[in-house]
């Protein structure tokens, strides 16, 4: 059903220079797609959430399960698990491609560091198999340039309800 | 339709410690599964905190049949056909909800709670027989419809084993799980998981008391957690989640000599003894445990509280469909949708009376045991897509069922245990149920409503 006490989104800002942000996403994007697991990690902060909701407008990931939910304990050992040689789920290794794109910065809310929200579509191929994903990251940025770093990634996936076979490769 | 497999030919697919692929492959076993044990067994739907109030529904498959369970006018609980008696529509199409009629969406019949047609628009020029008090203008009711203690089972058949008969001594389990709420009472909470995989649903439950299989199945989760260092930063998921993997990777003398596994007719079966973790089971010097243990003495007392907790039980496996950790607060129903393609949806609940934090633990447990993207789960679903593969070679025909057989013992409930939890004695007790419903000299249901 839809929230009708919804507010209508606000045409974006011209003011704010995205490409920094885009072009961390980019960067981003391209440690998952080619494998660069550890070095994806050194882009969160050392005290990092990562969340992957089961549901649509889920208000956090304490009173509801969800696809993934890592502290930032958590999620070292999700990326220390993905280069272990017996991780069953990824032999063979799947293959991703990434798309991010309409990179748009959510109003301050008065945490640290900007939220950035963008659109992506993720391709999967694994063992015949091609699966399709597409949603909506916001990542909470802090810090500038080479140390820009994400304290916060939250991905809405459009099927996030759906019966799915195990998820392994992070969105 | 005659059947495509005799009875003595689905005899001979199950030896005592070894049982044919065909039982896993074939979409004939698959369809005579379903009309001989999913329409006939008592099957798990849902819990009675789904549906408080009169009007409140939520929705259903049995042996791939969309139902609606609903709590009507009068506070039963039924159970309906989720067809239009008109031209078969499916009436309610959300997932839950709560309504005051069901109305088909195609030309408006309108049908009461339980079922009866209340009205139908342009009620003129039927047949002289046709009313709305006519049975067949009903959305047809399940026959048999039971809680036990909360927990609804339904049966497609309207004669067969009691409830009772069929839960016998695993009830223990279902009591096991409200028993450990202060107040007496679960409620399901905290959302639902849907994982799939390319696979029969027998692997399933075979794989839930499997003792065996963590050591191989889930090294590289197992590695990661025992490689964690402790003193990075958790808001307590991590924490949680890591205690789990590494207790994932106990010994084989822990399994062997610590950890048993308990089975009983109808295919049910439970593994015991599993956890000893400090703070996911039931340590006092936790403050969240400790606050909770206080309010179980409060409510129950000291004596009562001791028993419960002195109940270890990891997965307790209801056949065919359902199976639940009562000392964790998580139940898993098993869908049957094709000889190989599966789908399990796992619920949480909350104790009642205890600190909301426990609640947030039992979210994160779920995360790492029962989540799609978990670290453990995704190698399980692995492991059924491979053996769906693996079974579709010209490589030999009879599956291993015999680990334990000669060293399983008399139980004093009237099952059999394993020597220890490496047997797979509850995977043959499964198969003895699984004669039992499909030669049909069971005590379960033998005739069926069309």
């Amino acid at each position: 059903m839809l929230d009708k006490t919804r507010k209508t989104p606000r045409l974006p800002s011209t003011a704010i220079d995205l490409r920094p942000y885009e072009t961390f996403l980019i960067h981003e994007a391209r440690l998952l797609d080619e494998g660069y697991f550890d070095d994806w990690l050194a882009l969160f902060t050392e005290d990092a959430r990562y969340w992957v909701p089961i549901q649509p407008n889920q208000a956090d990931p304490f009173e509801t399960v969800s696809l993934m939910y890592d502290d930032r304990r958590l999620l070292e050992t999700r990326v220390r698990r993905l280069s272990d040689p017996r991780i069953y789920s990824q032999e063979p290794r799947s293959r991703t491609s990434r798309t991010v794109t309409n990179v748009t910065v959510e109003p301050d809310a008065g945490e640290p560091g900007v939220t950035v929200r963008s659109k992506f579509v993720l391709v999967e191929y694994r063992r015949e198999d091609q699966r399709l994903f597409a949603g909506t990251y916001f990542h909470r940025l802090v810090g500038e340039g080479d140390a820009m770093r994400i304290a916060m990634k939250k991905v809405e996936l459009v099927n996030c309800d759906a019966p799915l076979d195990g998820l392994v490769v992070p969105f | 339709m005659t059947a495509a497999y005799s009875p003595k030919e689905l005899a001979e697919m199950v030896e005592p410690a070894r049982v044919h692929r065909r039982i896993y492959t074939d979409p004939d076993i698959f369809e005579l599964e379903m009309s001989r044990i999913f329409s006939a067994a008592w099957v798990y739907v849902g819990h009675e905190s789904q549906i408080k109030n009169p009007g409140d529904y939520f929705t259903a498959r049995v042996a791939r049949k969309p139902l609606v369970i609903v709590r009507a006018s009068d506070g039963s609980i039924r159970a309906l056909h989720n067809q239009c008696a008109h031209r078969g529509a499916m009436v309610v199409a959300n997932d839950a909800g709560a309504t005051d009629e069901f109305q088909c969406c195609y030309h408006g019949w309108t049908y009461h709670l339980d079922g009866r047609l209340k009205a139908v628009p342009l009620n003129h020029g039927y047949p002289d027989d046709f009313s709305t008090k006519n049975p067949n203008t009903a959305m047809v009711a399940v026959p048999r419809v039971q809680s036990y203690r909360g927990f609804i089972f339904l049966s497609l058949a309207s004669e067969g084993q009691s409830l009772e008969n069929f839960l016998g001594y695993m009830r223990t389990s279902l009591d096991d799980a409200v028993d450990r709420a202060p107040d007496g009472e679960l409620e399901v909470a905290g959302g639902v998981f849907k994982h799939t995989y390319n696979g029969n649903w027998k692997l399933y439950l075979e794989n839930l008391c499997d003792a065996a299989h963590p050591w191989y199945t889930h090294r590289s989760s197992i590695a990661a957690a025992q490689q964690q260092k402790d003193d990075v930063f958790s808001d307590g998921t991590g924490e949680i989640a890591i205690r789990q993997m590494r207790q994932n990777g106990a010994p084989y003398s822990f399994w062997e000599n610590q950890v048993g596994i308990w089975t009983y007719p109808n295919g049910h079966s439970y593994l015991g003894d599993y956890h000893d973790d400090s703070k996911l089971v039931a340590a006092l010097n936790d403050p969240v445990f400790r606050e909770y243990h206080h309010a179980m003495e409060a409510k129950k007392g000291k004596g009562e509280t001791q028993r419960v907790m002195e109940v270890r039980r990891w997965n307790s496996n209801i056949y065919p469909n359902m199976s639940m950790m009562s000392q964790f607060q998580q139940l898993r129903v098993i869908h049957p949708i094709a000889v190989n393609k599966t789908e399990v949806h796992t619920y949480c609940f909350k104790l009642k009376g205890a600190p909301e934090q426990m609640f947030r633990n039992t979210v994160s447990f779920a995360n790492v045991v029962n989540g799609t993207g978990s670290l453990v789960l995704t190698d399980d679903l692995e492991i059924y897509n491979r053996v769906t593969l693996g079974l579709s070679s010209e490589g030999a025909p009879w599956i291993e069922v015999g680990r334990g057989f000669t060293s399983d013992e008399p139980d004093p409930h009237g099952g059999r245990k394993g020597k220890n939890s490496t047997s797979e004695v509850y995977i043959r007790n499964m198969f003895d149920a699984w004669r039992g419903y499909m030669l049909g000299d069971s005590g379960a249901a033998r005739k069926q409503v069309a």
